[in-house]
């Protein structure tokens, strides 16, 4: 692997697949469901939280002797308030449309639970490169479901990717519209991203049973 | 008076912050396996979040908006702080929190048993961020208004998890597929949840006055497909009209389904 060894490795896909911090690990599921009708929206919010964890994870890391324990709580806070500012003030400058779509969901990316608990789990232990690391798999792990939930949100609802119309034109009746086909408006609302991430957990622990809980 | 009952009603069941917006849903599945647990940890959150809303709404009048420090003199009307908002929320949040769990320690042990535990959870819970968040964006005119929405949307919060976590209790007596125990169903039954609390949507239409119809006539457009933009349809007409440009163009896409979506609602 060259630069990375297979324990590095292993920080970064783990959490891409068996140790998901949505589907397994329940972290930041607030802000994944409400903003994942579209696809674009999904792929910004999944970026930006790569971005806020891995850099606060470093932040962190680098400070973790020096934080006293009492207060840690803050000074994480602290520290993921100052990255979200950054990212919500390049969104506005450079996206202006899409942080409107997004709202107050890039601020709550301060209190997104997977953060403060990557914060606690792993930065305040181990070196800055190993969280760095750590930041990445993990902040991945939940693009990807983001984008996974937002490809069906988006194909299923509206028949579009990216808005680009995949399925053919609803209107003048092409591609699969010509044989009858109907978008399923249900999938633009919110409740159906829950019900989304039931399925996806469905999935992964029917082929994973060691996954599986008691009850 | 109107619409103090008005704003109470619409936090709780209309903008439900779990089913309508999906905050707090990380405490919400963890700690809803137990009734008694579920009853501590909302009550925790009404009383952060009714604390924390009105303290963020002063900070935000009179510290963070556009020409609010208009009060120290005219030289400081050009101000615009609201890009620190974030920070000063948490910040505030925090404290509370921490203040809080000191007096509740000091002079009420008993209460202290059955919230304290719940307490430190609380300041990363997104739905009080959340609930400041969203006071700040709707413009929320008064502090009074501020409150009954900290305190309705905790309330709201409370209702949800009461219901999960009663829910919870019996399904263990079910017979629920293996891979889908425990998390998979409790985010199905979430889902099928925020389904029928959506049929609370039509609940205000009728008693808005004059100007609301065209609010009305655009969160009709906005409803089906998405309710965060149907949100920010609700809420300012300059946010309506440029989301409606957007939605026309995404309507003529989703024309039928959206009539069938409306249906379902209704």
């Amino acid at each position: 692997m060259g630069i990375l060894s297979k324990k590095d490795t292993a920080l970064i896909l783990d959490p891409l697949a068996d140790n998901n911090p949505i589907t397994i690990q329940v972290l930041g599921i607030c802000s994944a469901l409400a903003i994942t009708a579209e696809l674009k929206a999904s792929i910004v919010m999944a970026v930006s939280v790569i971005f806020v964890l891995a850099m606060g994870n470093v932040v962190i890391s680098l400070m973790r002797n020096i934080i006293p324990s009492k207060i840690r709580i803050i000074v994480q806070l602290v520290v993921v308030a100052t990255l979200v500012i950054v990212v919500d003030q390049v969104l506005k400058a450079f996206a202006y449309e899409l942080s409107k779509t997004l709202s107050v969901f890039v601020g709550l990316i301060i209190t997104n639970c997977i953060i403060m608990g990557r914060f606690e789990a792993f930065a305040l232990a181990n070196g800055p490169r190993r969280a760095f690391l750590d930041g990445i798999g993990n902040a991945a792990g939940y693009g990807f479901i983001l984008v996974v939930i937002g490809f069906f949100r988006e194909l299923l609802g509206s028949g579009t990717l990216l808005g680009i119309k995949v399925l053919g034109d609803p209107i003048e009746k092409t591609g699969l519209y010509a044989f009858g086909y109907e978008n399923n408006g249900f999938m633009l609302l919110s409740p159906m991203a829950l019900i989304i991430v039931g399925l996806i957990i469905w999935v992964q622990r029917s082929r994973n049973s060691a996954l599986i809980e008691e009850n | 008076m109107l619409e103090h009952i008005e704003l109470f009603f619409k936090s709780i069941f209309i903008d439900n912050m779990v089913f309508a917006t999906f905050l707090g849903m990380c405490s919400y599945l963890a700690v809803s396996k137990k009734v008694t647990t579920a009853i501590g940890l909302g009550a925790a959150v009404i009383f952060v979040l009714a604390v924390t809303v009105p303290l963020n709404w002063l900070l935000d009048q009179y510290l963070l908006r556009d020409g609010a420090l208009a009060w120290l003199g005219p030289e400081y009307a050009d101000y615009n702080l609201s890009f620190l908002s974030f920070i000063l929320f948490i910040a505030t949040i925090a404290t509370m929190v921490q203040l809080v769990e000191i007096v509740v320690e000091k002079f009420s042990p008993s209460l202290y048993n059955s919230l304290g535990i719940f307490l430190p959870l609380i300041a990363v819970n997104c739905a009080i961020l959340g609930g400041s968040l969203f006071m700040q964006s709707r413009d929320i005119q008064t502090l009074g208004l501020a409150f009954n929405y900290g305190l309705s949307s905790g309330i709201g919060w409370f209702l949800a998890i009461l219901a999960i976590a009663a829910i919870r209790e019996k399904i263990r007596y079910s017979n629920v597929p293996a891979p889908l125990r425990g998390l998979g169903i409790t985010f199905i039954i979430t889902g099928l949840m925020a389904i029928g609390f959506m049929s609370f949507g039509g609940m205000l239409t009728g008693g808005d006055e004059a100007p609301a119809d065209e609010v009305v006539a655009n969160a009709a457009v906005a409803k089906p497909l998405e309710s965060l933009q149907a949100d920010a349809a609700l809420e300012t007409q300059e946010n309506s009209s440029l989301d409606k440009t957007e939605n026309t163009e995404k309507l003529a896409a989703v024309d039928t389904p959206t009539d069938a979506a409306n249906a379902i609602n209704e």
